[in-house]
């Protein structure tokens, strides 16, 4: 039997509320929690926020950055970056993270989660 | 069935050798049995010197051998008896060799001057001599600066002399011949070597010798041959040295002219059984008082040991005075005593600096030189002994330009202290073996004697094209210490506009972090202001440091580690009320573990409400000044050592610098406060202050050393303001002050001549920034707490703030709490 999930789009806050270069943490209706972040060109990107490599909630605290011109969040426990737009981790090709979509409706930031 | 090999003395050669069999016998042909006099095993006496920095044996120790070297230590040999082929100990031990090495080294010549047995009167060859001296000088209660005499104005007098100078004494040095260091040094090059001792405060009497030491109470009185009279503390003969031939010499075996165990090319004595090398041995008529040769002959006898041909390469004298603060060298025919030898001399009065190069009667080969005043050619001239010139000799020590660049032969020796060629180093180095100087030091040794060929062993990655990238990351080509100067001097002060300009891309969690760090340095405004915010490691842009779960430490500042009982019950009321988890930890202060990012607003307004600030043990910045209690209460101190601690950790706290900075004051040579393991350790003395710089913990431990000495507490603070500040500027990213020492051109002495004495003339730069520091100094949280635009960062959720985050939980050990630990969830493979 396969269980489907159905997304939804949760809105998360203001646009105005997010700082280029930088995270936040949003908490889902499920408990789980995705790592939000707006880069320097306006771009938004999700992911999961949970470090795979510390199992801590802490991506969004990390640092964010380009590598080669990928845009990439380090984690803040053990330095390892993850490419915001696929996920992959790219010190560890054997390991990566979901990524969410994400919009922004009349100024307000939605991600599509579970 | 192994054959047994007695080695009589562990010294430096005797070391060598039995390292240099264990490493090739690998088949264990041969037992070793060591036969030691001191009660220590061999240690690094050519670094004796610097053993009154320390006081510290450790440090002068040699690498260990393993446990199936049988050393007994505390135990001379008494006679060795070659018909039954044994040696007999003090302590009546009697052992049988198949082959017998003596490693006896040599004893201090000391002149017959009446009274040089008297209490105060010592040699200087033994950490136990220095020990001595040491006394000697602790006993002494005179009124006004203390005096010691040395007796030998050679390398080793001037040595001594510096080293009873670091002890707060006011050296002569007495020298019988007609200059200092008669033996390297040439007439010119002697009196511009007396003028820059000179001006050390150590006074030189040559062409004089002692007469007659008498000791009247505390004190000593010595007459010199030129009618001189000298009020001493103590007496120090460095009047040369005799080879230790008696078991030689009473076992029949054949000494030297001038003593010393006859042996021929392959370190063997007459009896084929019996080998000398090091300092007892005469070979070639010579006795070599220079512990490269010694370990020439060590490696030709282990050599012979395992069945090989191996002879004596001939040695290198060469000699570069250490220690002094004064610039000597004297390589090769240093006295042009070849036929027809043409003598070439730039001697520069002004400047204080002398050199001169001697070269065959056709001008076309190098054969040796004198350097004082500036030895920077040194390392590039000395391989190039008996070997062609390209052009015209005065190029080789002209002052402009710095001499030629001299491209060495691929077999000049490199090292002169332990026989490496260019060619072994240059070879290790394209192997890939290694790729910095460390890394050469570690797979050819070069490096590890005196220290003189560094500069070439760095000129040799150079041009084996290793030259190593200074680039930060790759957004920025350049190294922090030339991005630090780029902000400061253009005045930059944001991220965006620096990498705009200077690099290239958005930057990563290297560059950025490096970069606040230098913005922050330069106070430029709060760590968390606009852009800024972004740049910082989380544990920055929290003010705080993360933990394994996601939640954070809160470490307030105690300076010096006093804190009153009101502040303590703030403390644990603040971690009851959080359910924090409390420590003590090694930097004399308190932690606080658990803290949510949300809490950490609130914790901290009641800690800066108690009077608490940052104690930034987040921060690339000051840590602790850690202290004892000093003469407040103990009975040893000698000053106010947490006084001093205090008025340092508040006067640097909130300084951001290249890596961590940790500090402590100790009130006496005790050292309860482990000063020497910081990166700058202070040590109270009767007369003042003793500053240590350049101390480790963690990952590589290292021994702070000394800079200056029994200063006053305005003084000290100047120069420390000075040491920082320079680090500030110039060190490599997450480099800790030992390793910028350590990578610094010159080393100490380099760090010594630009923050002591200002040779670089940037010393009243280096103050006035230090001065804007400690003006602009406010507390980090504070800012926080003040600022609802700071604040509201301090969130858990964005779309739900109050709420703690869900994965984190506690469970109770030794009834605190400590995190559960996290089941690591699925990896997603993609
Ligand atoms: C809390 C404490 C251990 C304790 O419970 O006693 C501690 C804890 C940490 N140390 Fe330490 N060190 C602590 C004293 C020391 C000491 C002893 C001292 O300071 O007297 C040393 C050796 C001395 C030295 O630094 O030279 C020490 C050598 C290190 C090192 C190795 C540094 C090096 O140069 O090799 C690291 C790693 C680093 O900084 O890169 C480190 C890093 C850390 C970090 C920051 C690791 C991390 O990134 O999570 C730890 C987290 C601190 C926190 O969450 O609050 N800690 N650490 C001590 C805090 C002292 C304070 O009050 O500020
Ligand atoms: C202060 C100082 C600075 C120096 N600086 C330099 C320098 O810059 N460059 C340089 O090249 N050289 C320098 N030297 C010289 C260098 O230290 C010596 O050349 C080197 O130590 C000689 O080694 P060795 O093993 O032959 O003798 P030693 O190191 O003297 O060792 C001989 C050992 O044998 C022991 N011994 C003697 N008799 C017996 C016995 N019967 N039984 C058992 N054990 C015995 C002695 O106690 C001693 O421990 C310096 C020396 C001093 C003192
Ligand atoms: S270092 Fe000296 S003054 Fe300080 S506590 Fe120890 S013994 Fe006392
Ligand atoms: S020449 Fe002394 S260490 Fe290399």
């Amino acid at each position: 039997m396969t269980a489907v999930v159905e997304l939804t789009w949760t809105s998360v806050c203001a646009l105005s509320a997010l700082q280029p270069e930088a995270g936040v943490a949003v908490l889902l209706p499920d408990a789980s929690q995705v790592a939000l972040f707006r880069t320097f060109d306006g771009a938004l990107h999700a992911v999961d926020n949970i470090d795979p490599f510390s199992g801590a909630a802490v991506l969004s605290r990390g640092i964010v950055g380009d590598r080669g011109g990928v845009a990439v969040v380090a984690s803040p426990i053990y330095k390892q970056a993850f490419d915001l737009t696929t996920g992959a981790c790219l010190d560890d090709p054997a390991v990566s993270i979901a990524v969410h979509e994400v919009r922004v409706l009349d100024d307000v930031v939605q991600v599509r989660c579970p | 069935m192994a054959r047994t090999l007695v080695v009589v003395g562990h010294g430096m050669v005797g070391h060598r050798l039995v390292q240099a069999l264990r490493d090739r016998d690998t088949t264990g042909r041969w037992r070793v049995v060591v036969f030691a006099e001191e009660n220590r095993p061999a240690y690094d006496r050519v670094a004796l010197s610097s053993y009154v920095d320390s006081w510290v044996p450790d440090d002068l120790a040699l690498a260990p051998h393993g446990p199936e070297v049988e050393l007994r230590l505390g135990d001379p040999v008494t006679e060795v008896d070659r018909v039954r082929k044994t040696v007999t100990t003090a302590s009546g031990v009697e052992q049988h060799y198949d082959a017998l090495v003596l490693a006896t080294g040599s004893f201090p010549f000391v002149p017959p001057v009446p009274g040089r047995d008297l209490p105060g009167c010592h040699v200087y060859r033994t950490i136990e001599d220095l020990d001595g001296i040491r006394a000697t000088v602790a006993a002494a209660r005179g009124v006004g600066r203390r005096a010691g005499m040395v007796l030998g104005g050679g390398l080793l007098g001037l040595e001594a002399a510096n080293a009873l100078r670091g002890m707060g004494l006011s050296p002569h040095v007495v020298e019988l011949g007609p200059r200092l260091m008669p033996l390297q040094v040439d007439e010119g090059g002697a009196a511009l070597l007396k003028r820059l001792v000179e001006k050390l405060d150590l006074t030189v009497h040559t062409g004089t010798s002692a007469s007659s030491i008498e000791r009247d109470g505390e004190r000593l009185f010595a007459r010199l041959s030129n009618g001189l009279e000298l009020d001493l503390d103590v007496v120090v003969f460095s009047a040369g040295i005799r080879p230790r031939d008696d078991l030689a010499r009473r076992s029949g075996l054949e000494v030297g002219a001038r003593g010393g165990v006859v042996v021929d090319d392959a370190c063997r004595t007459a009896d084929a059984d019996v080998y000398a090398i090091g300092e007892c041995a005469a070979l070639g008529g010579m006795v070599y008082g220079l512990v490269g040769p010694g370990y020439s002959m060590a490696e030709v006898v282990a050599d012979r040991l395992l069945g090989g041909g191996a002879v004596f390469p001939g040695a290198d004298l060469s000699t570069k005075l250490k220690l002094l603060g004064v610039d000597v060298a004297s390589f090769g025919d240093a006295h042009a005593t070849t036929e027809g030898a043409l003598e070439v001399v730039v001697n520069d009065a002004v400047a204080g600096t002398y050199a001169k190069v001697v070269v065959s009667d056709d001008a076309k080969t190098l054969l040796g030189g004198v350097l004082v005043g500036d030895a920077a050619a040194y390392p590039s001239l000395r391989p190039l002994v008996g070997r062609d010139i390209p052009g015209d000799p005065v190029q080789l020590i002209a002052p402009s330009g710095g001499g030629v660049e001299l491209a060495l032969p691929a077999d000049a020796q490199v090292c002169s202290c332990h026989a490496v060629t260019k060619q072994d180093i240059t070879d290790a180095i394209h192997a890939g073996e290694c790729a910095d100087v460390p890394g050469i030091k570690a797979c050819t040794k070069a490096g590890t004697g005196c220290g003189s060929c560094v500069p070439m062993l760095k000129k040799l990655l150079a041009e084996c094209g290793v030259e190593q990238s200074r680039a930060l990351c790759e957004h920025f080509d350049h190294s922090r210490a030339d991005l630090f100067e780029i902000v400061r001097s253009t005045g930059v002060t944001t991220f965006s506009a620096l990498i705009a300009k200077h690099g290239r891309g958005r930057g990563c969690d290297i560059c950025k972090p490096a970069v606040a760090s230098i913005l922050a340095s330069l106070d430029t405004g709060h760590v968390l202001d606009g852009e800024q915010a972004t740049l910082q490691d989380t544990n920055d842009r929290f003010l705080a440091n993360i933990q394994r779960n996601g939640t954070y430490s809160v470490v307030p500042r105690i300076p010096g580690g006093e804190i009153t009982p009101e502040k303590l019950i703030v403390i644990g009321e603040v971690a009851r009320d959080y359910g924090l988890y409390t420590k003590i930890t090694g930097g004399q202060r308190i932690d606080l573990f658990g803290a949510t990012v949300d809490q950490l607003p609130r914790i901290w307004r009641r800690l800066v409400d108690a009077g608490f600030e940052s104690g930034h043990a987040y921060g690339k910045a000051l840590r602790t000044v850690k202290s004892c209690v000093g003469t407040t209460w103990c009975r040893f101190g000698v000053q106010d050592s947490v006084g001093l601690a205090i008025e340092l950790e508040l006067r640097y706290r909130g300084l951001r610098a290249p890596h961590k900075i940790k500090s402590a004051v100790s009130g006496c040579a005790r050292e309860c406060a482990e000063a020497r393991g910081k990166d700058f350790g202070i040590i109270a003395t009767e007369n003042g202050w003793n500053l240590y710089v350049g101390g480790n913990g963690g990952f590589t431990p290292r021994h702070a050393e000394l800079l200056v000495s029994d200063v006053d507490t305005e003084t000290l603070v100047r120069v420390v303001d000075r040491f920082l500040m320079f680090y500030v500027r110039t060190a490599d990213r997450l480099q800790r002050t030992a390793s910028w020492i350590e990578a610094m051109d010159g080393g100490l002495e380099r760090l010594r001549s630009v923050i002591v004495d200002d040779s670089l003339g940037i010393c009243a730069d280096l103050e006035a920034a230090m001065a804007v520091h400690v003006e602009s100094y406010a507390d980090e949280w504070r800012g926080v707490l003040d600022d609802p635009e700071k604040l509201s960062r301090f969130s858990s959720f964005v779309n739900a703030p109050g709420t703690p985050d869900p994965t984190i939980s506690f469970r109770e050990e030794r009834g605190q709490r400590v995190p559960v630990p996290l089941g690591l969830p699925e990896v997603a493979a993609r």
